[in-house]
Protein backbone atom coordinates (compact mmCIF):
# COMPACT_ATOMS: atom_id res chain seq x y z
CA UNK A 1 0.00 0.00 0.00
CA UNK A 2 1.24 3.48 -0.83
CA UNK A 3 1.19 6.06 1.91
CA UNK A 4 2.32 8.94 -0.29
CA UNK A 5 1.62 9.39 -3.96
CA UNK A 6 2.28 12.27 -6.30
CA UNK A 7 0.32 12.55 -9.54
CA UNK A 8 1.81 14.58 -12.39
CA UNK A 9 3.27 17.12 -10.00
CA UNK A 10 4.92 20.25 -11.40
CA UNK A 11 6.55 22.77 -9.07
CA UNK A 12 7.68 26.26 -9.92
CA UNK A 13 10.21 27.44 -7.44
CA UNK A 14 11.58 30.92 -7.79
CA UNK A 15 10.10 31.15 -11.27
CA UNK A 16 11.97 28.13 -12.59
CA UNK A 17 10.19 24.90 -13.30
CA UNK A 18 12.11 22.67 -10.93
CA UNK A 19 9.88 19.61 -11.00
CA UNK A 20 8.20 18.40 -14.10
CA UNK A 21 5.28 15.96 -14.33
CA UNK A 22 6.52 13.81 -11.51
CA UNK A 23 4.45 10.80 -10.46
CA UNK A 24 5.88 8.64 -7.72
CA UNK A 25 4.58 6.20 -5.15
CA UNK A 26 6.00 5.74 -1.68
CA UNK A 27 5.06 2.44 -0.03
CA UNK A 28 3.97 2.38 3.60
CA UNK A 29 6.42 1.03 6.14
CA UNK A 30 9.46 1.15 3.86
CA UNK A 31 12.49 3.36 3.43
CA UNK A 32 12.37 5.32 0.20
CA UNK A 33 15.38 7.40 -0.77
CA UNK A 34 15.57 10.13 -3.38
CA UNK A 35 18.88 10.35 -5.20
CA UNK A 36 20.15 12.63 -7.93
CA UNK A 37 22.71 15.33 -8.63
CA UNK A 38 22.75 18.71 -6.86
CA UNK A 39 19.89 20.90 -7.99
CA UNK A 40 17.93 18.02 -9.54
CA UNK A 41 14.85 18.78 -7.44
CA UNK A 42 15.20 16.33 -4.54
CA UNK A 43 14.70 18.98 -1.87
CA UNK A 44 11.93 20.61 -3.88
CA UNK A 45 10.13 17.27 -4.11
CA UNK A 46 10.58 16.66 -0.39
CA UNK A 47 9.23 20.08 0.46
CA UNK A 48 6.30 19.56 -1.90
CA UNK A 49 5.40 16.24 -0.29
CA UNK A 50 5.62 17.92 3.11
CA UNK A 51 3.31 20.68 1.83
CA UNK A 52 5.94 23.34 2.36
CA UNK A 53 5.72 24.16 -1.35
CA UNK A 54 2.55 24.20 -3.40
CA UNK A 55 2.62 22.37 -6.73
CA UNK A 56 1.65 24.51 -9.72
CA UNK A 57 0.08 21.46 -11.27
CA UNK A 58 -0.87 17.97 -10.13
CA UNK A 59 -1.50 16.78 -6.60
CA UNK A 60 0.12 15.02 -3.67
CA UNK A 61 -1.83 12.37 -1.77
CA UNK A 62 -1.21 11.26 1.78
CA UNK A 63 -3.16 8.11 2.67
CA UNK A 64 -5.19 8.63 -0.55
CA UNK A 65 -6.24 12.09 0.58
CA UNK A 66 -5.17 15.22 -1.27
CA UNK A 67 -2.86 17.10 1.10
CA UNK A 68 -4.26 20.43 0.00
CA UNK A 69 -7.51 19.47 1.67
CA UNK A 70 -5.79 18.60 4.91
CA UNK A 71 -5.43 20.98 7.81
CA UNK A 72 -1.88 21.95 8.73
CA UNK A 73 -2.48 20.70 12.25
CA UNK A 74 -3.66 17.31 10.94
CA UNK A 75 -0.67 16.98 8.64
CA UNK A 76 1.62 17.54 11.60
CA UNK A 77 0.22 14.45 13.32
CA UNK A 78 0.83 12.27 10.28
CA UNK A 79 4.13 13.51 8.96
CA UNK A 80 7.27 14.80 10.67
CA UNK A 81 9.73 16.78 8.58
CA UNK A 82 13.40 17.38 9.23
CA UNK A 83 14.56 20.16 6.92
CA UNK A 84 18.02 20.28 5.43
CA UNK A 85 19.68 23.04 7.38
CA UNK A 86 19.11 23.01 11.11
CA UNK A 87 21.63 25.56 12.20
CA UNK A 88 19.07 27.45 14.26
CA UNK A 89 17.81 27.46 17.84
CA UNK A 90 21.31 26.86 19.13
CA UNK A 91 20.78 28.40 22.54
CA UNK A 92 18.02 25.94 23.30
CA UNK A 93 18.50 22.74 25.29
CA UNK A 94 17.98 19.31 23.74
CA UNK A 95 14.95 18.73 25.94
CA UNK A 96 13.38 22.04 24.89
CA UNK A 97 13.91 21.14 21.24
CA UNK A 98 12.43 17.66 21.59
CA UNK A 99 9.44 19.16 23.43
CA UNK A 100 8.57 21.06 20.24
CA UNK A 101 7.74 17.70 18.70
CA UNK A 102 4.62 17.57 20.90
CA UNK A 103 3.18 20.84 19.60
CA UNK A 104 0.73 19.20 17.18
CA UNK A 105 -0.93 17.46 20.15
CA UNK A 106 -1.14 20.40 22.50
CA UNK A 107 -4.15 22.58 23.03
CA UNK A 108 -3.91 26.29 23.33
CA UNK A 109 -2.44 27.44 26.67
CA UNK A 110 -2.39 23.93 28.14
CA UNK A 111 0.80 22.54 29.60
CA UNK A 112 2.44 19.21 28.82
CA UNK A 113 0.37 16.11 29.54
CA UNK A 114 1.70 12.90 31.04
CA UNK A 115 1.62 11.34 27.58
CA UNK A 116 3.67 14.25 26.22
CA UNK A 117 6.34 13.69 28.88
CA UNK A 118 6.42 9.96 28.14
CA UNK A 119 6.78 10.54 24.41
CA UNK A 120 9.55 13.10 24.93
CA UNK A 121 11.52 10.73 27.16
CA UNK A 122 10.93 7.87 24.76
CA UNK A 123 12.07 9.95 21.77
CA UNK A 124 15.24 11.06 23.53
CA UNK A 125 16.01 7.49 24.52
CA UNK A 126 15.44 6.23 20.95
CA UNK A 127 17.81 8.82 19.55
CA UNK A 128 20.29 8.25 22.44
CA UNK A 129 20.24 11.88 23.53
CA UNK A 130 18.75 11.37 27.01
CA UNK A 131 22.14 12.07 28.61
CA UNK A 132 22.35 15.34 26.68
CA UNK A 133 18.86 16.54 27.69
CA UNK A 134 20.02 19.61 29.60
CA UNK A 135 22.82 20.52 27.18
CA UNK A 136 22.51 23.47 24.84
CA UNK A 137 22.50 22.62 21.14
CA UNK A 138 25.46 24.93 20.53
CA UNK A 139 27.64 22.76 22.79
CA UNK A 140 26.94 19.52 20.89
CA UNK A 141 28.87 17.91 18.07
CA UNK A 142 27.25 17.86 14.63
CA UNK A 143 26.21 14.24 15.05
CA UNK A 144 24.71 14.75 18.49
CA UNK A 145 22.84 17.79 17.26
CA UNK A 146 21.39 15.88 14.32
CA UNK A 147 20.28 13.10 16.68
CA UNK A 148 18.56 15.74 18.84
CA UNK A 149 16.66 17.00 15.79
CA UNK A 150 15.70 13.45 14.88
CA UNK A 151 14.49 12.99 18.47
CA UNK A 152 12.18 15.96 17.93
CA UNK A 153 10.78 14.29 14.81
CA UNK A 154 10.33 11.03 16.75
CA UNK A 155 8.49 12.86 19.55
CA UNK A 156 6.03 14.07 16.93
CA UNK A 157 4.97 10.42 16.80
CA UNK A 158 3.95 10.31 13.15
CA UNK A 159 3.67 7.34 10.79
CA UNK A 160 5.86 9.06 8.25
CA UNK A 161 9.18 10.82 8.79
CA UNK A 162 10.72 12.91 6.04
CA UNK A 163 14.40 13.83 6.15
CA UNK A 164 16.26 16.08 3.76
CA UNK A 165 19.91 15.03 3.60
CA UNK A 166 20.15 14.02 7.27
CA UNK A 167 23.87 13.15 7.09
CA UNK A 168 25.22 16.31 5.44
CA UNK A 169 28.23 17.82 7.25
CA UNK A 170 28.68 14.76 9.48
CA UNK A 171 31.81 12.65 9.68
CA UNK A 172 31.85 8.96 8.81
CA UNK A 173 30.92 7.61 12.23
CA UNK A 174 28.15 10.10 12.84
CA UNK A 175 26.73 9.49 9.37
CA UNK A 176 26.54 5.80 10.18
CA UNK A 177 24.94 6.49 13.59
CA UNK A 178 22.23 8.56 11.96
CA UNK A 179 21.58 5.98 9.22
CA UNK A 180 21.37 3.15 11.77
CA UNK A 181 18.95 5.19 13.85
CA UNK A 182 16.75 5.78 10.81
CA UNK A 183 16.84 2.08 9.94
CA UNK A 184 15.88 1.18 13.48
CA UNK A 185 12.92 3.56 13.42
CA UNK A 186 11.77 1.85 10.27
CA UNK A 187 12.25 -1.72 11.46
CA UNK A 188 11.26 -1.50 15.12
CA UNK A 189 8.74 1.35 15.08
CA UNK A 190 7.43 0.65 11.56
CA UNK A 191 7.81 4.25 10.45
CA UNK A 192 7.71 5.06 6.77
CA UNK A 193 10.89 6.93 5.92
CA UNK A 194 11.33 9.27 2.97
CA UNK A 195 14.70 10.94 2.62
CA UNK A 196 17.09 12.56 0.23
CA UNK A 197 20.68 11.33 0.34
CA UNK A 198 23.88 12.14 -1.49
CA UNK A 199 25.84 9.09 -0.43
CA UNK A 200 24.79 6.39 -2.91
CA UNK A 201 26.31 3.58 -0.85
CA UNK A 202 24.25 4.61 2.17
CA UNK A 203 21.20 4.89 -0.08
CA UNK A 204 21.85 1.38 -1.42
CA UNK A 205 22.53 -0.17 1.97
CA UNK A 206 19.64 1.29 3.96
CA UNK A 207 16.78 1.77 1.46
CA UNK A 208 14.01 -0.49 0.24
CA UNK A 209 13.20 1.70 -2.73
CA UNK A 210 15.17 4.31 -4.65
CA UNK A 211 13.84 7.15 -6.74
CA UNK A 212 16.37 8.76 -9.06
CA UNK A 213 15.66 12.29 -10.24
CA UNK A 214 17.47 14.35 -12.82
CA UNK A 215 16.54 17.86 -13.98
CA UNK A 216 13.25 17.64 -12.12
CA UNK A 217 12.12 14.51 -13.96
CA UNK A 218 11.83 10.96 -12.76
CA UNK A 219 14.81 9.10 -14.18
CA UNK A 220 14.40 5.68 -12.63
CA UNK A 221 12.66 4.14 -9.66
CA UNK A 222 12.47 0.69 -8.13
CA UNK A 223 14.43 -1.60 -5.86
CA UNK A 224 18.04 -0.83 -5.04
CA UNK A 225 19.23 -3.50 -7.48
CA UNK A 226 17.08 -2.04 -10.26
CA UNK A 227 18.33 1.50 -9.79
CA UNK A 228 22.01 1.15 -8.88
CA UNK A 229 23.33 -0.14 -12.21
CA UNK A 230 26.18 1.07 -14.33
CA UNK A 231 23.88 2.33 -17.07
CA UNK A 232 21.58 4.17 -14.71
CA UNK A 233 24.43 5.86 -12.87
CA UNK A 234 25.82 7.01 -16.18
CA UNK A 235 22.46 8.52 -17.10
CA UNK A 236 21.80 10.12 -13.75
CA UNK A 237 25.22 11.31 -12.59
CA UNK A 238 27.30 11.07 -15.73
CA UNK A 239 29.77 8.75 -13.97
CA UNK A 240 31.42 5.50 -14.86
CA UNK A 241 30.90 3.41 -11.73
CA UNK A 242 32.56 0.21 -10.72
CA UNK A 243 29.79 -1.63 -8.89
CA UNK A 244 30.42 -4.65 -6.67
CA UNK A 245 28.20 -6.58 -4.30
CA UNK A 246 28.45 -6.20 -0.55
CA UNK A 247 26.10 -7.91 1.95
CA UNK A 248 23.81 -8.67 -0.97
CA UNK A 249 23.47 -5.01 -1.93
CA UNK A 250 25.17 -3.22 -4.80
CA UNK A 251 28.04 -0.99 -3.72
CA UNK A 252 30.02 1.55 -5.71
CA UNK A 253 33.68 0.67 -5.26
CA UNK A 254 35.07 3.48 -7.37
CA UNK A 255 33.91 5.80 -10.10
CA UNK A 256 35.27 8.11 -12.69
CA UNK A 257 33.97 10.76 -15.01
CA UNK A 258 32.15 9.28 -17.97
CA UNK A 259 34.02 9.93 -21.22
CA UNK A 260 31.76 9.83 -24.20
CA UNK A 261 33.21 8.02 -27.18
CA UNK A 262 35.32 5.69 -25.10
CA UNK A 263 33.96 2.29 -24.34
CA UNK A 264 35.09 0.73 -21.13
CA UNK B 1 14.69 20.30 41.28
CA UNK B 2 17.18 23.05 42.03
CA UNK B 3 16.19 25.01 38.95
CA UNK B 4 12.45 24.69 39.70
CA UNK B 5 12.96 26.85 42.78
CA UNK B 6 15.38 29.30 41.19
CA UNK B 7 12.89 30.96 38.85
CA UNK B 8 10.22 31.88 41.45
CA UNK B 9 12.95 33.29 43.69
CA UNK B 10 14.31 35.42 40.87
CA UNK B 11 10.84 36.76 40.12
CA UNK B 12 10.28 37.58 43.79
CA UNK B 13 13.65 39.33 43.95
CA UNK B 14 12.84 41.43 40.87
CA UNK B 15 9.45 42.32 42.42
CA UNK B 16 11.05 43.39 45.70
CA UNK B 17 13.55 45.57 43.83
CA UNK B 18 10.68 47.10 41.87
CA UNK B 19 8.74 47.79 45.07
CA UNK B 20 11.72 49.49 46.70
CA UNK B 21 12.44 51.55 43.60
CA UNK B 22 8.81 52.65 43.36
CA UNK B 23 8.77 53.83 46.97
CA UNK B 24 12.10 55.60 46.59
CA UNK B 25 11.01 57.22 43.34
CA UNK B 26 7.89 58.57 44.93
CA UNK B 27 9.80 59.86 47.97
CA UNK B 28 12.77 61.44 46.25
CA UNK B 29 12.65 64.11 43.61
CA UNK B 30 13.97 67.60 43.36
CA UNK B 31 12.84 67.79 46.99
CA UNK B 32 12.60 64.91 49.41
CA UNK B 33 9.37 63.99 51.17
CA UNK B 34 9.21 62.00 54.38
CA UNK B 35 7.83 58.48 54.14
CA UNK B 36 4.84 59.44 56.27
CA UNK B 37 3.74 62.03 53.69
CA UNK B 38 3.94 59.40 50.95
CA UNK B 39 1.90 57.04 53.12
CA UNK B 40 -0.69 59.72 53.78
CA UNK B 41 -0.83 60.69 50.12
CA UNK B 42 -1.73 57.15 49.15
CA UNK B 43 -3.97 56.10 52.01
CA UNK B 44 -5.14 59.32 53.58
CA UNK B 45 -5.07 61.96 50.88
CA UNK B 46 -5.35 65.57 51.97
CA UNK B 47 -5.88 67.92 49.02
CA UNK B 48 -4.74 71.01 50.87
CA UNK B 49 -1.29 69.60 51.63
CA UNK B 50 1.03 70.76 48.84
CA UNK B 51 3.55 67.93 49.30
CA UNK B 52 0.83 65.33 49.08
CA UNK B 53 -0.54 67.02 45.97
CA UNK B 54 2.82 66.89 44.27
CA UNK B 55 3.08 63.21 45.06
CA UNK B 56 -0.39 62.27 43.88
CA UNK B 57 -0.71 64.44 40.80
CA UNK B 58 2.89 64.44 39.53
CA UNK B 59 5.15 61.81 41.02
CA UNK B 60 2.87 58.77 41.17
CA UNK B 61 1.67 58.95 37.55
CA UNK B 62 5.22 59.65 36.43
CA UNK B 63 6.64 56.66 38.28
CA UNK B 64 3.85 54.35 37.15
CA UNK B 65 4.36 55.62 33.62
CA UNK B 66 8.09 54.90 33.82
CA UNK B 67 7.31 51.40 35.05
CA UNK B 68 4.85 50.58 32.27
CA UNK B 69 7.02 52.12 29.58
CA UNK B 70 10.08 50.23 30.77
CA UNK B 71 8.19 46.94 30.62
CA UNK B 72 6.70 47.79 27.24
CA UNK B 73 10.02 48.74 25.64
CA UNK B 74 11.82 45.74 27.10
CA UNK B 75 9.15 43.28 25.95
CA UNK B 76 8.98 44.76 22.48
CA UNK B 77 12.75 44.30 22.25
CA UNK B 78 12.35 40.65 23.24
CA UNK B 79 9.64 40.23 20.60
CA UNK B 80 11.75 41.83 17.88
CA UNK B 81 14.70 39.61 18.75
CA UNK B 82 12.51 36.52 18.47
CA UNK B 83 10.83 37.56 15.25
CA UNK B 84 14.00 38.61 13.44
CA UNK B 85 16.19 35.90 15.04
CA UNK B 86 18.66 38.71 15.63
CA UNK B 87 19.96 39.32 19.17
CA UNK B 88 20.71 42.96 18.33
CA UNK B 89 17.18 43.82 17.15
CA UNK B 90 14.87 46.25 18.86
CA UNK B 91 11.63 47.99 18.02
CA UNK B 92 13.39 50.85 16.21
CA UNK B 93 13.96 48.36 13.41
CA UNK B 94 10.26 48.43 12.53
CA UNK B 95 10.45 52.13 11.75
CA UNK B 96 8.46 52.90 14.90
CA UNK B 97 10.78 55.58 16.28
CA UNK B 98 11.08 57.31 12.94
CA UNK B 99 7.32 57.23 12.31
CA UNK B 100 6.55 58.64 15.75
CA UNK B 101 9.18 61.36 15.36
CA UNK B 102 7.75 62.25 11.96
CA UNK B 103 4.23 62.80 13.31
CA UNK B 104 5.61 64.70 16.29
CA UNK B 105 7.49 67.01 13.92
CA UNK B 106 4.33 67.61 11.91
CA UNK B 107 2.39 68.42 15.07
CA UNK B 108 5.06 70.79 16.38
CA UNK B 109 5.27 72.56 13.03
CA UNK B 110 1.66 72.93 12.02
CA UNK B 111 -0.24 72.73 15.33
CA UNK B 112 2.14 74.17 17.92
CA UNK B 113 -0.70 74.66 20.40
CA UNK B 114 -1.88 71.08 20.34
CA UNK B 115 -2.18 69.41 23.77
CA UNK B 116 0.34 66.80 24.88
CA UNK B 117 -2.33 64.13 24.88
CA UNK B 118 -3.20 64.83 21.25
CA UNK B 119 0.40 64.95 20.06
CA UNK B 120 0.95 61.62 21.79
CA UNK B 121 -2.06 60.15 19.99
CA UNK B 122 -0.75 61.43 16.68
CA UNK B 123 2.70 60.02 17.19
CA UNK B 124 1.25 56.60 18.12
CA UNK B 125 -0.56 56.87 14.81
CA UNK B 126 2.73 57.75 13.07
CA UNK B 127 4.42 54.73 14.61
CA UNK B 128 1.58 52.53 13.41
CA UNK B 129 1.74 53.93 9.88
CA UNK B 130 5.44 53.36 9.46
CA UNK B 131 5.26 49.88 11.00
CA UNK B 132 2.31 49.16 8.68
CA UNK B 133 4.37 50.20 5.68
CA UNK B 134 7.19 47.92 6.83
CA UNK B 135 4.73 45.01 7.18
CA UNK B 136 3.31 45.67 3.72
CA UNK B 137 6.69 45.77 2.04
CA UNK B 138 7.89 42.65 3.80
CA UNK B 139 4.79 40.62 3.03
CA UNK B 140 4.89 41.47 -0.67
CA UNK B 141 5.54 38.53 -2.97
CA UNK B 142 6.19 35.23 -1.27
CA UNK B 143 8.70 36.39 1.28
CA UNK B 144 6.15 35.68 4.07
CA UNK B 145 7.59 38.37 6.30
CA UNK B 146 11.05 36.92 6.21
CA UNK B 147 13.26 38.45 8.92
CA UNK B 148 15.84 39.78 6.45
CA UNK B 149 13.26 41.60 4.33
CA UNK B 150 11.61 42.91 7.48
CA UNK B 151 14.86 44.44 8.74
CA UNK B 152 15.71 45.91 5.34
CA UNK B 153 12.23 47.38 4.90
CA UNK B 154 12.41 48.80 8.43
CA UNK B 155 15.71 50.50 7.72
CA UNK B 156 14.44 51.96 4.45
CA UNK B 157 11.22 53.30 5.97
CA UNK B 158 13.10 54.69 8.99
CA UNK B 159 15.55 56.50 6.76
CA UNK B 160 12.66 57.90 4.71
CA UNK B 161 10.70 59.28 7.67
CA UNK B 162 13.81 60.52 9.43
CA UNK B 163 14.86 62.42 6.32
CA UNK B 164 11.49 64.12 5.99
CA UNK B 165 11.21 65.03 9.66
CA UNK B 166 14.77 66.34 9.83
CA UNK B 167 14.07 68.42 6.73
CA UNK B 168 10.91 69.89 8.23
CA UNK B 169 12.60 70.46 11.59
CA UNK B 170 15.43 72.30 9.89
CA UNK B 171 13.11 74.58 7.94
CA UNK B 172 10.76 75.21 10.87
CA UNK B 173 13.61 75.60 13.36
CA UNK B 174 12.38 72.85 15.65
CA UNK B 175 15.65 71.26 16.66
CA UNK B 176 15.33 72.54 20.23
CA UNK B 177 11.81 71.22 20.76
CA UNK B 178 12.63 67.79 19.40
CA UNK B 179 15.96 67.37 21.17
CA UNK B 180 14.38 66.33 24.44
CA UNK B 181 12.28 63.74 22.65
CA UNK B 182 15.29 62.30 20.86
CA UNK B 183 17.20 61.84 24.09
CA UNK B 184 14.20 60.35 25.82
CA UNK B 185 13.01 61.90 29.02
CA UNK B 186 9.93 60.91 30.92
CA UNK B 187 9.09 64.27 32.55
CA UNK B 188 5.37 64.58 32.24
CA UNK B 189 3.33 61.43 32.12
CA UNK B 190 0.01 62.59 33.47
CA UNK B 191 -2.89 60.64 34.94
CA UNK B 192 -4.75 61.53 31.79
CA UNK B 193 -2.17 59.92 29.51
CA UNK B 194 -1.80 56.97 31.83
CA UNK B 195 -5.54 56.30 31.89
CA UNK B 196 -5.81 56.49 28.14
CA UNK B 197 -2.68 54.60 27.07
CA UNK B 198 -1.84 52.41 30.07
CA UNK B 199 -4.58 49.83 29.49
CA UNK B 200 -3.30 49.20 25.96
CA UNK B 201 0.16 48.46 27.28
CA UNK B 202 -1.20 46.16 29.97
CA UNK B 203 -3.40 44.25 27.50
CA UNK B 204 -0.53 43.87 25.04
CA UNK B 205 1.77 42.60 27.80
CA UNK B 206 -0.82 39.96 28.74
CA UNK B 207 -1.21 38.89 25.10
CA UNK B 208 2.56 38.54 24.77
CA UNK B 209 2.71 36.38 27.89
CA UNK B 210 -0.07 34.15 26.57
CA UNK B 211 1.74 33.67 23.25
CA UNK B 212 5.11 32.99 24.85
CA UNK B 213 5.24 29.31 23.88
CA UNK B 214 4.67 30.33 20.27
CA UNK B 215 7.53 32.79 20.60
CA UNK B 216 9.82 29.90 21.52
CA UNK B 217 8.90 28.31 18.22
CA UNK B 218 10.13 31.30 16.26
CA UNK B 219 13.72 30.20 16.84
CA UNK B 220 13.10 27.26 14.48
CA UNK B 221 13.23 27.55 10.70
CA UNK B 222 10.05 28.43 8.82
CA UNK B 223 9.86 24.92 7.37
CA UNK B 224 10.08 23.34 10.82
CA UNK B 225 7.39 25.59 12.25
CA UNK B 226 5.03 24.79 9.39
CA UNK B 227 5.63 21.08 9.63
CA UNK B 228 4.77 21.23 13.33
CA UNK B 229 1.37 22.45 12.19
CA UNK B 230 1.68 26.10 13.18
CA UNK B 231 0.89 29.14 11.09
CA UNK B 232 4.08 31.14 11.10
CA UNK B 233 2.65 34.26 9.49
CA UNK B 234 -0.03 34.68 12.12
CA UNK B 235 2.50 34.19 14.94
CA UNK B 236 4.82 36.81 13.44
CA UNK B 237 1.99 39.22 12.72
CA UNK B 238 0.54 39.01 16.24
CA UNK B 239 4.01 39.52 17.73
CA UNK B 240 4.65 42.56 15.54
CA UNK B 241 1.26 44.10 16.28
CA UNK B 242 2.12 43.85 19.98
CA UNK B 243 5.46 45.51 19.25
CA UNK B 244 3.69 48.40 17.54
CA UNK B 245 1.27 48.89 20.43
CA UNK B 246 3.91 48.57 23.15
CA UNK B 247 6.73 50.57 21.70
CA UNK B 248 4.58 52.93 19.63
CA UNK B 249 2.89 54.16 22.81
CA UNK B 250 6.12 54.24 24.82
CA UNK B 251 8.11 56.09 22.22
CA UNK B 252 5.31 58.60 21.76
CA UNK B 253 5.18 59.28 25.48
CA UNK B 254 8.85 59.52 26.34
CA UNK B 255 10.84 59.63 23.14
CA UNK B 256 13.29 57.34 21.44
CA UNK B 257 14.74 55.58 24.46
CA UNK B 258 17.36 53.27 23.13
CA UNK B 259 18.80 50.16 24.75
CA UNK B 260 16.00 49.15 27.14
CA UNK B 261 14.66 46.78 24.50
CA UNK B 262 18.14 45.62 23.71
CA UNK B 263 19.66 45.03 27.13
CA UNK B 264 16.80 43.81 29.28
CA UNK B 265 15.81 40.68 27.29
CA UNK B 266 19.45 39.59 27.31
CA UNK B 267 19.79 40.04 31.06
CA UNK B 268 16.51 38.15 31.50
CA UNK B 269 17.77 35.30 29.32
CA UNK B 270 21.03 35.24 31.20
CA UNK B 271 19.07 34.76 34.43
CA UNK B 272 16.26 32.40 33.45
CA UNK B 273 17.35 30.63 30.25
CA UNK B 274 15.77 30.86 26.81
CA UNK B 275 12.22 29.66 27.50
CA UNK B 276 9.98 32.65 26.79
CA UNK B 277 7.44 31.49 29.40
CA UNK B 278 10.08 32.63 31.91
CA UNK B 279 11.86 35.24 29.80
CA UNK B 280 8.78 37.41 29.20
CA UNK B 281 7.74 37.88 32.87
CA UNK B 282 11.36 38.50 33.83
CA UNK B 283 11.73 41.01 30.98
CA UNK B 284 8.59 42.83 32.13
CA UNK B 285 9.94 43.18 35.68
CA UNK B 286 13.54 44.04 34.79
CA UNK B 287 12.38 46.58 32.18
CA UNK B 288 10.32 48.29 34.86
CA UNK B 289 13.23 48.12 37.33
CA UNK B 290 15.74 49.71 34.97
CA UNK B 291 13.48 52.50 33.75
CA UNK B 292 12.22 53.47 37.19
CA UNK B 293 15.81 53.51 38.43
CA UNK B 294 17.02 55.56 35.48
CA UNK B 295 14.18 58.03 35.95
CA UNK B 296 15.01 58.32 39.65
CA UNK B 297 18.66 59.05 38.86
CA UNK B 298 17.66 61.50 36.14
CA UNK B 299 15.62 63.50 38.64
CA UNK B 300 18.05 63.45 41.53
CA UNK B 301 21.48 63.67 39.91
CA UNK B 302 21.36 67.41 39.25
CA UNK B 303 18.30 68.94 40.94
CA UNK B 304 16.23 70.87 40.23
CA UNK B 305 17.19 70.28 36.60
CA UNK B 306 16.25 67.04 34.91
CA UNK B 307 18.61 64.92 32.86
CA UNK B 308 16.77 63.01 30.10
CA UNK B 309 16.72 59.50 31.50
CA UNK B 310 17.36 58.06 28.03
CA UNK B 311 20.90 59.39 28.41
CA UNK B 312 21.34 57.48 31.67
CA UNK B 313 20.08 54.28 30.10
CA UNK B 314 22.42 54.75 27.14
CA UNK B 315 25.36 55.29 29.49
CA UNK B 316 24.66 51.87 30.95
CA UNK B 317 23.58 50.42 27.64
CA UNK B 318 26.57 51.14 25.45
CA UNK B 319 29.19 49.29 27.54
CA UNK B 320 26.77 46.40 27.89
CA UNK B 321 26.13 46.36 24.15
CA UNK B 322 29.85 46.14 23.47
CA UNK B 323 30.23 43.37 26.04
CA UNK B 324 27.39 41.48 24.36
CA UNK B 325 28.82 41.86 20.88
CA UNK B 326 32.18 40.62 22.12
CA UNK B 327 30.67 37.65 23.92
CA UNK B 328 28.69 36.59 20.84
CA UNK B 329 31.80 37.04 18.75
CA UNK B 330 33.75 34.73 21.00
CA UNK B 331 31.24 31.94 20.59
CA UNK B 332 31.97 31.60 16.89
Amino acid sequence: MNIIETKKVCVNYEKKLTIHDLSIQIPKGEITTLIGPNGCGKSTLIRTIARLLKPSNGSVFLDSENIEQKKTSEMAKEMAVLPQSNDVANDMTVQELVTFGRIPYRHRFSSLSKLDHEKIDWAMEKASVQDLAERHLSTLSGGQRQRAWIAMAIAQDTDTIILDEPTTYLDLTHQLDVMLLIKELNEKEHRTIVMALHDLNHAARFSDQLIAIKNGCLQKNGSVEQVITRDNLRNIFNIDANIVEDHGKPMILSYDRWRSGESA
Amino acid sequence: MRSSLKYPLQIIAALIVLGLLLVMSIRYGSNQTPASTVFDAVFNYDQTNIDQRIIVSIRIPRVLGAMLIGSALAVSGALMQSVTKNPMADSGLLGINAGAAFMLTLCFTFFPKMSTLDTTAFSVFGAAISAGLVFMISSLKKSQMSPTILVLAGMAISAFFTAISEGIALVANLKQDLAFWHFGGISAVSWNQLARLGPWIIIALIVVYLMSSNLNLLSLSDDSIKSLGKNIISIRLLALVCVVILSGISVSLVGAVAFVGLIIPHIAKFLVGTNNKKVIPMTILLGADLTVLADLIARTIDPPKETPFGIIISLVGVPFFIYLARRDGNQI
